[in-house]
């Protein structure tokens, strides 16, 4: 469980986020949603760590995460997984190498179980036979994938994912979002997903926070967001006319 | 001056950062053992070429200089030797490295900061500052000696090859001059200047490359403005050396 209280973050005069408070429990799909640029990345960033927030309490559990050190954090760290908006693999490493990398670091298992793990990992997002590729020879679509698979590769009991399926196709996109829910409920993690896709809303938000020009304008699951009568709200979910339509009759 | 100020202490903080113990034992060692190829080994053929053509032209210059009967020509091989050892080899060497592996250490590092792979190992917990850094630092560090030693070797051969085909100066007399009055130190102080050299190029070309805010073309300038800062550093700290070990 994860408890975000007043946060705040400027960037030099510019106020990003404003006076956030939500919570976000194990087991179920959390989603962000909002427009490009309304501040979902850097909320996500402040809860991890990788921004400094400027006002607000991050808990995590019981663990006040603000005021941490660097190895207390540390330990956290290591039970989070993270996919990134540019996917961030690393450029020196095969996809095999990438996936392992936590594990290289942090775990005692020998070579044999750690390849079994990774290859266990690449199956659970649908690659295949790319082991030994570089992340320049893979498309962007295989790229968020294998993010994800070196993401739950610690088997994290926390998971964020900035945008995982932006700029992939329908299906695969669908895969992407069943398997994050799947991995969600299967290890009881507590996962954020940022998204813009209403696709990936109706099938997977269990919980869903909306956030407009740094502010929660609304929170709710995927089966209230129709019903909702919060006008920003609505012009986000109804955007194209075909929705509108639907909404009207 | 301000700026001056943060960048410095900035600089030391991420220094503070960088040595630290690491997470891994191994995986450093495989690191440090990657870079030693990349950053050192990769640098021979580039420090070969160089010196070879330094040495030669060095040795010509001190011949056509002291083209006098007054002066023997076996001090053409003693000059050569000592501007090898003294400048050459630490010094302007230095300076190319601080071309090529600063700037490619920033170019790496920086593009791993505006494509997020800095905030991914940060986010396994690894502390990304000593992990990327600090293999880099002891690998050059290590390294380089033996590129100043190369480079004293190969920059001494080159001057006898122009030396004795251009016909300024006869071999015996060369090779009498590059052991005439030899004094071993200062090789040791051409290794230790090359030392602290290595740390300022590895070090501050990290140092830029971690702090680079933007995309590409932020990555590209950072880099060339390490390359700049380096120059002034080692042309600074050069003469602050050969005062402090040579006075
Ligand atoms: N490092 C930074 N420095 C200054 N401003 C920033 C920084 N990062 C983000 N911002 C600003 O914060 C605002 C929110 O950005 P953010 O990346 O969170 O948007 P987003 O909701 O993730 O959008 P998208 O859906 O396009 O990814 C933007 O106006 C952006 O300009
Ligand atoms: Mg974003």
């Amino acid at each position: 469980m994860i408890t975000v209280k007043n946060l705040s973050k400027s960037f030099g005069k510019k106020r990003v986020l404003e006076n956030i408070s939500v919570t976000f429990r194990p087991g179920v799909t959390n989603l962000i949603i909002g427009s490009s640029g309304s501040g979902k990345t850097v909320l996500l960033k402040s809860i991890v760590g990788l921004h400094q927030i400027d006002e607000g309490e991050i808990w995590y559990g019981d663990d006040f995460f603000n005021i941490m050190g660097f190895k207390e954090r540390r330990d956290i760290r290591k039970r989070m997984g993270m996919l990134f908006q540019g996917s961030a693999l690393f450029d020196s490493l095969t996809v095999e190498d990438n996936v392992r990398f936590p594990m290289d670091m942090f775990s005692r298992m020998t070579l044999r179980e750690k390849t079994n793990r990774v290859n266990f990992c690449l199956e659970r997002v649908n690659i295949h036979n790319a082991n030994r590729l570089l992340p320049s020879e893979l498309s962007g679509g295989m790229k968020k994938r294998v993010a994800i698979a070196r993401a739950i590769a610690l088997n994290p009991d926390y998971l964020f994912c900035d945008e995982p399926n932006s700029g992939l196709d329908p299906l695969t996109a669908i895969v992407i979002d069943e398997l994050i829910m799947e991995l969600t409920k299967d290890f009881n993690m507590t996962t954020i997903v940022n998204t813009h896709d209403m696709n990936s809303v109706m099938e997977t938000g269990e919980k869903v926070v909306f956030i407009c020009n740094g502010k929660i304008e609304w929170e709710g699951s995927k089966s209230t967001i129709l019903d909702s009568d919060n006008r920003l709200l609505n012009d986000f979910v109804f955007a194209n006319s075909l929705a509108k339509r639907v909404k009207g009759h | 001056m301000e700026s001056v100020l943060f960048e410095t202490g900035r600089y030391f903080m991420l220094m503070g950062k960088v040595f630290r113990r690491p997470e891994n034992h191994r995986v450093y060692y495989r690191q440090l053992t990657k870079e030693l190829v990349l950053l050192g080994l990769n640098s021979v053929w580039i420090v070969v070429v160089i010196s070879v053509f330094i040495g030669a032209v060095i040795t010509l210059q001190t011949a056509y200089n002291t083209e006098n009967p007054i002066y023997p020509t076996y001090l053409i091989g003693l000059g050569c030797r000592d501007t090898i050892i003294l400048e050459f080899s630490s010094t302007v060497v230095a300076l190319i490295l601080a071309g090529k592996v600063g700037s490619s250490i920033t170019s790496e590092i920086g593009t791993m900061r505006v494509t997020e792979q800095i905030d991914a190992i940060e986010m396994m917990g690894v502390n990304s500052a000593a992990f990327l850094i600090m293999p880099k630092i002891v690998a050059t560090v290590l390294f380089n000696p033996f590129l100043t030693l190369i480079s004293i070797a190969v920059g001494i051969l080159g001057g006898w090859i122009a030396g004795v085909s251009a016909g300024v100066v006869t071999s015996a007399d060369f090779i009498y001059g590059i052991q005439y009055e030899f004094i071993p130190y200062y090789v040791v102080y051409s290794l230790i200047k090359t030392v602290f050299f290595a740390f300022i190029i590895s070090s501050v070309a990290a140092y830029k490359g971690y702090y680079v805010k933007g995309g590409s073309l932020e990555v590209g300038r950072a880099s060339t403005v390490a390359v700049v800062i380096n120059s002034v550093l080692i042309l600074a700290v050069n003469v602050v050396l050969t005062q402090l070990m040579l006075s």
